[in-house]
């Protein structure tokens, strides 16, 4: 900041309120990190340990015991396989139904622009409701099924009014009238020009999408009823919050050594479940905010 | 009389040219057209039709008669809500859980968005900035599960930090009145940093100008601070909680319905969680769609009610 140079003496205010500033912003620092920070050092600890409030800041009697017992659950491995066939059918259906109507609803020339607008808009604001929404989809007949969790809501208009606002903004009218001269077609524009052009937007609803669907809990608690469709989120919810754990190590186990694994399965379990996203996320994380940056221009 | 007829051929040629001209742009657009189609129809399909099926809300649904051939009861379940003696404490646990969340998640993004454009050190900020956005990914059983892990009294990070200190450690867990700071202050753990973006964008868009002229007439930082920076993000501000006021009893179901436990339920249970026990899992169709038309009406009515009142003292509106 160009303003902080020219005043080059700092009054005996603006140090306290500099100093206050970082205090605060370290003391939030720590107190968004630490938790994360300690499932990481509790799922490498020995569990007697960490069950007994041993471990804090540096991880103690290093194993792998939690994680292997994550890895010999079949049910983990299931909703993991399970969430990411989800995942990525879910973002591409997304992203075919988005893209092209985002980028229709952008050119000024179509006659139903507005309307159609409306027509989504509404949606954010007016629902069926949870009922006559599950009445529909069993009627349709996709309870139970993997389409349940790919096609109904493929189309978010938070999304839809994002990419809109990218296209009207950064794909030129010249650039259009320069194709139509050449005889280019609209679809023809669409997948040569605006969607070249469009990287960067489509990465981030993209990114919106994978996240929203890798993280998906009510739809399959509400439409999934076999466990082997089961996503990665309702066998979370039955291990860490239902406390329904495996313990296949056999059943003469004493208590107090059943529920030190099982609060090591938890921590291994919440890392393991979790690190796909945070291992995209320092990556993507420049694409999120400017999305919402997008998104923030016209609300 | 064939004068007549021409005026009148004339006239609705001039009525008819708009539409023609509409639908020939239309035509010449088809491409276009077909480009929403999917998204049209997913909308109509998966948006608008359930909301013919409201109409269940006012009749005797069963599944052997179907929506149409059900009898119409009038407000009968809508009476029988009102006359149930769990429908104003699970009202009022809505309410209290929304209004206590509003209260603390509306200000914290702010003040932390103006502490952030304080920070000069561009590495450390951008630190702070990465460590406090990433819990927003982390799908919310994690973070119910995250919570119960620590809130253990036996074997969490809150049963020993009691030991320590030497208190008995309680389950806070089972206990009612935990209940709302707990999902609240998870909330605000978990959301404060990725809903402060939003305000820093509005902060970095103000003139540095305004920061010189207030420094030369001897402003300190934290006037600076009062005078300038908390003006422009006022606008936004308004947005942000007409918005959330449009959700006010639309409390997130996730994450109350898995933090929900036999002990707790006395203020645990709120409308979107009462819908989907009696509906989903009691399978009283028409009475848990007229809760949920119930819900959907009320924050109909105090988004609008929000809007009005800001678009009366001030120039935002959402429309």
């Amino acid at each position: 900041m160009t303003n902080q140079n020219s005043i080059t003496k700092m009054s005996i205010n603006d140090k306290i309120f500099e100093t206050a500033i970082y205090l605060l912003s370290i003391i939030v620092f720590i107190a968004v990190l630490y938790p994360l920070y300690f499932i990481v050092v509790a799922s490498i600890s020995d569990p007697g340990l960490v069950v007994t409030g041993k471990v804090w800041f540096l991880p103690k009697g290093i194993n792998s015991k939690g994680y292997m017992k994550v890895f010999e659950d079949m049910r983990i491995w299931n909703g993991y396989l399970n969430t990411i066939a989800y995942t990525i059918a879910g973002t591409l259906v997304n992203l075919c139904v988005t893209m092209p109507a985002a980028y229709a609803l952008s050119r000024k020339d179509f006659g139903l622009r507005n309307i159609l607008m409306i027509f989504f808009v509404i949606t954010m604001f007016f629902s069926g409701g949870l009922i006559p929404t599950y009445m529909l989809i069993q009627k349709l007949g996709m309870v139970d099924t993997f389409s349940v969790m790919v096609i109904p809501f493929s189309l978010n208009v938070f999304y839809l009014i994002l990419a809109r606002t990218f296209f009207a903004s950064s794909i030129p009218n010249e650039l259009r009238d320069a194709a139509s001269v050449d005889g280019c077609s609209t679809t023809r524009f669409f997948f040569r020009i605006v969607i070249p052009l469009s990287k960067p937007i489509i990465a981030v609803i993209a990114l919106y999408c994978a996240v929203g669907y890798w993280n998906e809990f009510f739809r399959a608690l509400i439409y999934l009823r076999d466990d082997k469709k089961f996503p990665l989120q309702i066998i979370l919810m039955d291990i860490l919050v239902r406390n329904h754990v495996t313990v296949t190590a056999g059943g003469d186990l004493a208590d107090l050594e059943r529920i030190k694994i099982s609060a090591i399965i938890k921590y291994a379990l919440i890392i393991v479940s979790t690190v796909p996203i945070m291992c995209v996320y320092p990556f993507i994380q420049k694409y999120f905010t400017k999305g919402v940056m997008i998104g923030s221009i016209k609300g | 009389m064939s004068q007549n007829a021409i005026s009148r051929q004339k006239r609705s040629y001039l009525l008819r040219t708009p539409s023609v001209k509409f639908f020939q742009d239309l035509f010449q657009n088809y491409e276009l057209l077909l480009f929403v189609l999917p998204a049209v129809l997913v909308v109509f399909i998966f948006n608008y039709l359930p909301m013919y099926g409201i109409q269940i809300a006012f009749k005797d649904f069963t599944p052997a008669n179907g929506i149409n051939g059900s009898p119409w009861v009038g407000l009968k379940h809508f009476a029988r809500f009102f006359s149930l003696y769990n429908c104003f404490p699970i009202i009022y646990n809505t309410l209290a859980l929304s209004l206590y969340s509003l209260a603390l998640n509306f200000p914290t993004p702010i003040i932390l968005a103006l502490i952030l454009n304080q920070i000069r050190k561009e590495r450390f900020k951008r630190l702070i900035q990465t460590v406090t956005y990433m819990p927003h990914f982390i799908s919310t059983v994690v973070i119910a599960g995250m919570l119960l892990v620590f809130l253990s009294p036996e074997t969490g990070m809150y049963g020993q930090l009691c030991q320590l200190i030497g208190i008995k450690p309680q389950n806070i867990l089972g206990d009612s009145s935990q209940f709302r700071s707990i999902y609240v202050l998870s909330d605000i753990w978990q959301h404060t940093g990725w809903n402060s973006i939003i305000y820093l964008a509005a902060l970095s868009s103000i003139d540095l100008n305004l920061y010189e002229a207030a420094a030369i007439d001897g402003a300190n930082k934290w006037k600076r601070m009062i005078h300038i920076d908390i003006p422009s993000i006022v606008p936004t501000a308004v947005i942000l909680l007409i918005l959330s006021a449009g959700n006010i009893l639309n409390v997130g179901f996730d994450k109350v319905y898995l933090l929900q436990n036999s002990l707790n339920l006395s203020t645990s249970e709120v409308l979107t969680t009462y819908v989907y026990k009696i509906g989903i899992q009691s399978a009283q169709y028409s009475f848990s769609a007229a809760v949920n038309l119930f819900n959907t009406i009320v924050n109909f009515v105090v988004l609008v009610i929000v809007n009005k009142i800001s678009s009366s003292f001030s120039e935002t509106s959402l429309w």
